[in-house]
């Protein structure tokens, strides 16, 4: 915790209506005004206490303050410094343990999430039971998607007009084990709007979920081995179809700071997301016409900790006959946030359940976010609420749908969940 | 066992589980409101959810004799919101329900809590709003706003919080819950309340004025190379009979910080920035701006802008209301001061200002209501320079000596609270002080009720809890009576 960026917050209050956490208990330690404070009260000698951990772990990370400061403080910095502070001295519960343990050795790898997938599939049944025994497991169960029929995706995929860049694709931990129609669909895009595109391999998780969670060296290592892999494709620049692993990879050389060649490595390397890479580039091929109502999501660290709030916007804006709508609270994150309904789910699900009650409000035939975690959890809400299975896709699938001249039928499920009922 | 254990003791019983602060780590965050140059850890603090909490929480003190500071979002500027280490601190951001919008009356009932923005933004799809607009105003709360009588930058058209709230839910100093309304008959107790910084009691609900949102808005943003010219356009656009519903004046070091902090993109190389609002009838609204532009040229701006867009209009006001917080990233720490003074005297204080920097040795940014000579001296140090927190607190009291000079007053918005108290004397006699504690002590005879704010000592009805002071001189001789 860096004392000279807590002494930037001149306690003005901007933050307090964007925090989520401030929004549902209206307490000063749980507002980032308050949490910058408690952080201060930490560095200027209070020993770190059980109540002050509980404080910063109930923080969602979702930069909502970030974009409200005027002043310019550096509220990511800060939390993450801090998280890692609160392992290193904080003495979690035996049972807090385990679960972290289970996640952060599960979640980063594919290969281990896709053996997780039946048991997954099947806990959603053993829900109620699950959350008497820990309301994470009850929580994870909860949130689990319907096995999605894995997509191998080839190394190279070629630009289908005049070639206009050489990019790299991140295909995720969550989003390549739940989603893998996105990654496919991305690729798709991509090369109709001339690009090569290279998926290498050898990539593996961004160390998004290690960095959130006050993991650094974990981080690290996780960082060295997505750069190499990205260097050895040889590409223009990386682009990433989810908001929590692009944010980080934006932040690669902040991390790798202490290290001066890992670090000129992580600078060299361009990280885009995919709606921000799209609009740069400019659009190519035809958009067909999409007869259909979106509610577009923004998600935290895509519209806060990315700035990415208009090029989505763009994007489906962009599609002949589409209907775009407007979410109220869109700034206000929908208790996703990376691995926070699995440690925090209470917080987590009221944040869910305001947030559905948003997006159904809209009336919208389709909800569109740009990442997996939040798909998850309003889906997850929307259900709680006894409304069934809401119809959920990724800007890009729409995009392709659009590109391919698909019917609005094809997007948001509906054939996924057949055969998840078969 | 003391006084304030033996009374938290039993606020569990008035409260719901969750609603009593006494961790000291998590008290210490409510140690300061938006003025952090004053500080004191509370001695408890509860987070009640309705007026018969407050009112509870407010007959415990009473009984115990204990003092208690009312707190809504923690953004005030003259640290009104001070908690006592001897006493409770009642935050009212749990009470954040609108209660009624009635579009037919024109009006709104709100909880303390509530923001001023919220009230706005739950009736904005009718065609109302709520028109006090203090800069704070996405988390100032509305209770705050009425215990400091706030104002905002459309003040100059429309008036102040007090003219804008019909009636008033209150919980009294012996914890009574009572309703003051503009329709009583009798004193203006209603209008005595507003403004009253907590130290009459605590408003449970606030009745709201709303307003018709205007046909059209243009707002023009005028750059000048210096100040002077910039005043001078102020004066002669109200000398041509048009009120404007906002004229705001930036210098160029809080032109800088705006643009740090937002990039809001004004004019490059401009001394000063006008923003000047203009709404009502369309028709009127052009022909306004038509005269406002041409002042503008004619006193000497090298550029005009007008918002096109609702989003360039955002933009523009962005810059100015962004103005304080943003003036962290030019300076370590700052004081903001808020003085008045009349609209003629501007150019006279403002050269004066500009003398007390270099006697200083420290820089002033201004930001201020150039409609209504509300001043606003961003007053700039480094508080890790031995000494600079002293200079630019010897300088901010210079900036009120000079306001009270010219015939001007120490507070247009901010309260007086505990920051400004000690310059109560020189803008009012003994006499005058006296005067408003009887005031006070009518409502509040134990001094309970925010002790420490607004007057500079205690004089009469025992600051100190459980403490009697004597009979008031004037009640003695019969010339004013103590209810």
């Amino acid at each position: 915790m860096d004392p000279e960026l807590i002494k930037d917050c001149v306690h003005c209050g901007f933050c307090l209506p964007t925090c989520p956490t401030y929004v549902l208990w209206g307490e000063e330690m749980d507002s980032p005004r308050g949490r910058i404070h408690l952080m201060g009260q930490h560095v200027t000698g209070t020993p770190l206490t059980g109540e002050m951990a509980g404080h910063f772990d109930a923080c969602l990370g979702c930069m909502a303050c970030v974009t409200a400061c005027p002043s310019g403080v550096r509220y990511d910095r800060l939390i993450e410094e801090t998280r890692a502070v609160v392992e290193r001295e904080h003495e979690r519960t035996p049972e807090e343990r385990a679960i972290r343990a289970m996640v952060f050795a599960l979640f980063p790898y594919r290969r281990r999430l896709r053996m997780m997938r039946l048991p997954m599939a099947l806990s959603r049944r053993l829900q109620p039971f699950l959350d008497r025994v820990n309301p994470s497991l009850g929580a994870m169960a909860e949130l689990a998607p319907p096995p999605a029929r894995p997509v191998r995706l080839p190394p190279l995929v070629r630009a289908r007009r005049r070639r206009r860049a050489r990019v790299g694709l991140l295909t995720g931990c969550v989003q390549g084990e739940f989603f893998p129609q996105v990654n496919a669909a991305t690729a798709r895009v991509l090369a109709l709007e001339g690009c090569d595109v290279v998926i290498p391999p050898g990539q593996g998780c961004c160390g998004a979920l290690s960095v959130h969670s006050g993991r650094p060296a974990e981080a690290r290592r996780f960082a060295r081995r997505t750069i190499a892999a990205f260097e050895r494709a040889g590409v223009d620049a990386v682009v990433v179809n989810a908001a929590g692993c692009g944010s980080s990879m934006k932040e690669y050389a902040d991390l790798l700071a202490d290290d001066p060649a890992w670090r000129e490595r992580a600078e060299a390397m361009r990280t885009l997301d995919l709606a921000e890479f799209l609009v740069e580039l400019g659009p190519l091929a035809d958009r067909h016409p999409l007869p259909i109502s979106v509610a577009y999501h923004d998600a935290c660290h895509l519209a806060h900790a990315q700035g990415v709030r208009s090029q989505p916007r763009a994007l489906l804006g962009g599609i002949p006959e589409l209907e775009l709508r407007e979410i109220a609270e869109s700034a206000v994150c929908c208790g996703s946030a990376g691995t926070y309904n699995l440690f925090q789910p209470e917080p987590a699900r009221e944040l869910g359940d305001r947030k559905a009650e948003r997006v159904l409000a809209t009336g919208a035939d389709l909800l569109v976010s740009a990442n997996p975690g939040c798909t998850m959890q309003i889906a997850a809400a929307v259900r709680r609420a006894g409304k069934g299975e809401i119809r959920v896709a990724h800007t890009v699938e729409v995009l392709d749908a659009s590109l391919r001249g698909l019917g609005p039928g094809t997007l948001g499920g509906a054939a996924r969940r057949a055969r998840g009922n078969s | 066992m003391s006084t304030l254990e033996r009374l938290t003791a039993r606020l569990g019983a008035a409260l719901p589980p969750e609603a009593v602060i006494t961790d000291p780590v998590r008290l210490r965050t409510y140690e300061c409101d938006g003025l952090t140059y004053h500080r004191a850890t509370p001695g408890v603090v509860v987070l009640p959810e309705t007026a018969e909490q407050v009112a509870a929480v407010v007959r415990l003190c009473a009984e115990f004799g204990v003092p208690f500071v009312a707190r809504g979002s923690g953004t005030g500027l003259s640290g009104g919101a001070l908690p006592r280490t001897d006493g409770v601190l009642i935050v009212t951001s749990r009470m954040r329900r609108i209660l009624e919008i009635d579009i037919a009356g024109r009006r709104a009932v709100v909880e303390p809590g509530v923001t001023n923005l919220a009230i706005t933004e739950a009736v904005r799809d009718q065609g109302y709003y709520y028109a006090p607009d203090p800069s704070s105003q996405q988390i100032c709360s509305i209770g705050g706003n009425v215990a400091e009588n706030s104002g905002g930058a459309h003040c100059l058209k429309y008036g102040f919080t007090v003219n804008h709230v019909l009636a008033l839910q209150v919980v009294t100093p012996d914890g009574e819950i009572v309703e003051l309304s503009e329709q009583d008959a009798g004193y203006d107790l209603l209008g005595a309340f507003i403004g009253s910084e907590g130290t009459l009691g605590i408003a449970t609900a606030i009745t709201v004025r709303l307003s018709r949102a205007p046909e059209a808005v243009t707002t023009l943003l005028a750059a000048f190379t210096d100040i002077e010219s910039g005043g001078q356009a102020v004066s002669a656009v109200i000398a041509a009979g048009v009120l404007p519903a906002a004229i705001e004046m930036m210098d160029a070091l809080a032109i800088e910080a705006a643009e740090a902090a937002v990039h809001c993109g004004y004019p490059p190389g401009a001394g000063a920035v006008l923003v000047v609002e203009l709404d009502g009838p369309r028709a009127e609204v052009e022909r306004q701006f038509t005269a406002v532009e041409r002042i503008c040229r004619d006193t000497g701006a090298f550029e005009v802008r007008v918002a096109a867009s609702a989003e360039e209009r955002a933009a523009i006001w962005k810059g100015r209301k962004s103005a304080f917080a943003a003036v962290g990233r030019i300076s370590p720490a700052y004081i903001v001061q808020d003085g008045v003074v009349p609209r003629t005297a501007l150019p006279e204080v403002l050269a004066g200002i500009d003398r007390l920097q270099d006697e200083y040795g420290i820089r002033v940014a201004n930001v201020f209501h150039a409609g209504d000579g509300n001043l606003h001296p961003l007053v700039l140090f480094d508080d890790s320079v031995p000494g600079e927190g002293e200079r630019a607190e010897a300088a901010s009291g210079r900036i009120l000596d000079l306001c009270i000079e010219h015939g001007g007053s120490i507070t247009g918005e901010h309260g007086v609270g505990v920051d400004k108290a000690r310059y109560m004397p020189r803008m009012f006699t003994p006499d005058d002080l006296d005067t408003m504690q009887l005031v006070r002590c009518a409502f509040d005879p134990e001094g309970l009720s925010n002790p420490g704010k607004v007057f500079p000592t205690p004089r009469l009805c025992g600051e100190v809890p459980g403490v009697r002071k004597g009979v008031h001189p004037l009640v003695e001789a019969g010339l004013a009576e103590q209810f």
